[in-house]
């Protein structure tokens, strides 16, 4: 590792340190700024974003194997032999995550200058989405897990803050309140994860953690691995901790937006991928995990999102299912490509959501599909930009998210996890389903927005953030084109080269993935715009009827949690306050008193407020004293 | 002239103070009581100096300076005290201030 080159601590911390600066500013004096300080907050975070493209020019004229430089921006813990700083580390990787971070934060920022107008607290606002985006740049930068770790659980604390942003809903509070407490569990096992990596190690930084992995033994690294996997679980909502994030969407749009694109939710997915060589210490075993995890979350959540007629948790799921494709690429090697799903899903996730966010702000408000239908009329640039997004997450050719796709399925072929592959090929068919059936509800077919309702398309704030993402949509993928840009090369020196096929299983992978998008939207255009689609829709229904009831209550997942833990986790709750806090803590503290408040009461007669009976006693003890002098000096002497 | 022996002084503070004792004990008007209070530290007073004298050394003497500063000091905050409580009960009868008393 050569030394940095002069500059990258100083456009490292202006990468930090401008959101954060943005956030401290607007927390302080947000009311007095009113509305610029929406400005303010996209300025700071579009400032990083040139700072990360400064930062990454500069990287892209060093060497491309000596690409990795860390940077101490302050001195923070040191005692004794243990050591943890503020130090940051760049290389592709964390400089690619920034990038995506930044960009698309810087977007989701100017959307909401229209998005938020109007509200009371829109200064607060966008406070939280600065100090957001800088907790996530300091989770993507930092070179040592404890400061990682600041960042990790401050993305956490800032989706508390922003879910539960109009916390006057009770929905909304309560929502908050699960995603920070599922994320607690998620965030136990990954301290769990950095206490054994510590002391097996005993270093916290990222690149001695990696470096040192494979002298741990396979059974400590998989464990290791295993418990920070624990944690990504949490952050980026896979199975078994997925929960929360269905009913995160009772935020913002624009914060659904940057959990699901930018920040939070890929957290996992890159402290997977950065610390992909203590996974691959654990033998097959973490990884194998991961994969399967990853897969069996696609699938599950792809189901419950062909069911859901919300907009936004139809969204939600999709997030959840794509999550799984990324882990389940990292799970089977293709580190590059999980990263690659990443960056490609971080537009045409963060697109789709602002769409959705302009087709509710059109329509006051309203998430119910049923209720939508023919938008494209009326808002040309959100049906157009949104279609974009439509078909990117399909993974239809050239869009963004066929090339991502497309070479995980082709990962997970090249592995010889067949079964991976089939699930994966199967969550491309429902999710070209469920987001066809979504288009095409809302976007396309008869009008079934109530009247009354004067449907207008997107604000220029709002469609200046969707038309570059849409752009992004489409031709996002050649980031990775083969043989002309390639970002899996450009991070080969961090992540190592990914198995991919070649030759002709390319082509038919990539033909059969295409063919899969093509059938799954052929069949939501049968079911929803065709004429007798309908009837249709109540035959398959019909079929097994006990699965959609299943599906369109979350496979009873929620309520299974409600039962065998939130339930005995609240009476354990009330046990402890009404009887052990009540009775047993305040019964032995408030008897204390009153035994010595009892005896105190016959005392107080002996207390009769004049003067003279103090003094007669103060006298008699007087005369007691010296006279005992006197007698034990008398007779001493 | 002769000498005034040190006993007559130590007589003389002895009846002082029982005198001062006495008079905390059976009067009720407050500055009274006051009064006698500090006949009381002037008889303690006249025992310092007179032993003083008998032991041939001046910590006596000191000791008295100390006790005339704190004297001092105590009428200031017992004046105090004694003017608030006869302006705002009319009256120095010390038998009346027993409020804090169940």
């Amino acid at each position: 590792m050569s030394a940095a080159p002069d500059g990258f601590a100083l456009l490292a911390a202006a990468v930090i340190g401008l959101p954060l600066a943005g956030a401290v500013l607007l927390m302080f004096l947000g009311r007095r700024l009113g509305r610029i300080s929406g400005v303010i907050a996209s300025g700071a975070i579009g400032l990083s974003f040139l700072s990360g493209l400064v930062l990454f020019g500069r990287l892209l004229g060093t060497p491309g194997d000596e690409r990795r430089f860390v940077v101490k921006l302050f001195d923070w813990i040191n005692v004794g032999d243990f050591n943890a700083n503020g130090e940051v580390l760049i290389d592709q990787l964390s400089v690619l995550m920034v990038l995506v971070v930044t960009g698309v934060g810087t977007l989701i920022h100017i959307y909401s200058i229209g998005y938020m107008e109007g509200d009371g607290r829109y200064a607060r606002f966008f406070a939280y989405l600065n100090l957001f985006c800088a907790a996530m740049l300091i989770l993507v930068l930092a070179d040592n897990l404890l400061f990682l770790f600041v960042g990790w659980e401050g993305v956490g604390l800032c989706s508390y803050l922003l879910i539960g942003f109009w916390f006057e809903r009770e929905a909304a509070a309560g929502a908050a309140k699960k995603a920070f407490i599922v994320n607690r569990i998620g965030d136990f096992s990954f301290l769990l994860g950095i206490f054994l990596i510590s002391n097996e190690i005993g270093s916290l930084s990222v690149s001695e953690v990696n470096a040192g992995a494979a002298g741990m033994g396979a059974t400590l690294a998989a464990t290791g691995a295993l418990l920070l996997f624990g944690g990504a679980t949490g952050k980026s909502a896979q199975i078994p901790l997925y929960v929360w994030l269905p009913d995160a969407m009772e935020g913002p749009t624009p914060v659904s937006a940057l959990i699901h694109a930018a920040t939070m939710v890929t957290a996992g997915v890159y402290v997977v991928v950065r610390f992909s060589p203590l996974f691959e210490a654990g033998g097959t075993t973490a990884l194998t995990v991961v994969a399967w995890v990853g897969a069996i979350t696609a699938l599950w959540a792809a189901l419950m999102a062909a069911f859901e007629y919300d907009i936004k948790k139809v969204l939600a799921y999709s997030t959840i299912s794509q999550l799984g494709y990324m882990f389940l690429a990292s799970g089977v090697g293709g580190y590059s490509i999980g990263i690659f799903h990443l960056v490609t899903h971080a537009f045409f996730k963060a697109l789709l959501f602002l769409g959705a966010g302009a087709v509710m702000h059109a329509l006051d408000g309203e998430t119910d599909m049923r209720k939508m239908g023919g938008l494209r009329k009326s808002m040309p640039v959100v049906g157009l930009t949104f279609m974009a997004g439509w078909l990117a997450i399909s993974g239809i050719v050239p869009f963004a998210g066929f090339f991502s796709k497309d070479a995980i399925l082709a990962v997970a072929w090249e592995a010889g996890e067949y079964a991976l592959w089939g699930i994966g090929l199967g969550t491309a068919l429902l999710t070209a389903f469920y987001m066809s059936r979504m288009y095409f509800r809302v976007f396309e077919g008869e009008s079934m927005v109530p009247r009354g309702v004067h449907v207008h398309d997107a604000p220029k704030t709002m469609a200046a953030a969707l038309i570059p993402l849409g752009i992004l949509s489409v031709v996002g993928g050649v980031i990775n084109l083969p043989g002309l840009l390639t970002l899996e090369h450009f991070l080969d020196p961090v992540l190592g080269e990914p198995e991919v096929p070649h030759g002709l299983t390319a082509f038919l992978l990539a033909g059969g993935a295409v063919l899969i998008a093509v059938a799954g939207i052929a069949a939501a255009h049968a079911l929803y715009l065709q004429r007798d689609g309908a009837a249709r829709r109540e035959r398959l229904i019909g079929t097994a009827p006990w699965f959609v009831t299943a599906a369109r209550d979350k496979f009873y997942v929620d309520r299974i949690y409600g039962r065998a833990i939130v339930a005995p986790g609240k009476a354990f709750a009330r046990f402890c306050s009404d009887i052990f806090d009540k009775r047993i803590v305040d019964g032995l503290v408030n008897g204390i008193a009153w035994v010595i408040g009892r005896s105190a009461q016959g005392g107080r007669y002996a207390q009769t407020g004049y003067i003279r009976n103090y003094a007669v006693i103060f006298l008699l003890g007087v005369v007691i004293i010296v006279s005992f002098m006197f007698f034990r000096i008398g007779v001493g002497t | 002239m002769t000498e005034v022996p040190p006993g007559y002084f130590l007589a003389l503070a002895g009846l002082l103070f029982t005198v001062g004792v006495v008079g905390v004990l059976i009067r009720r008007n407050a500055i009274v009581m006051f009064m006698f209070i500090e006949l009381m530290l002037n008889a303690v007073n006249l025992f310092f100096v007179t032993f003083a004298r008998m032991q041939g050394n001046l910590e006596g003497q000191v000791l008295v300076f100390f006790v005339l500063v704190v004297a001092a000091a105590e009428v200031v905050v017992g004046l105090a005290l004694i003017l608030l409580i006869a302006r705002r009960r009319a009256s120095l009868d010390v038998d009346n201030v027993r409020l804090l008393k169940w």
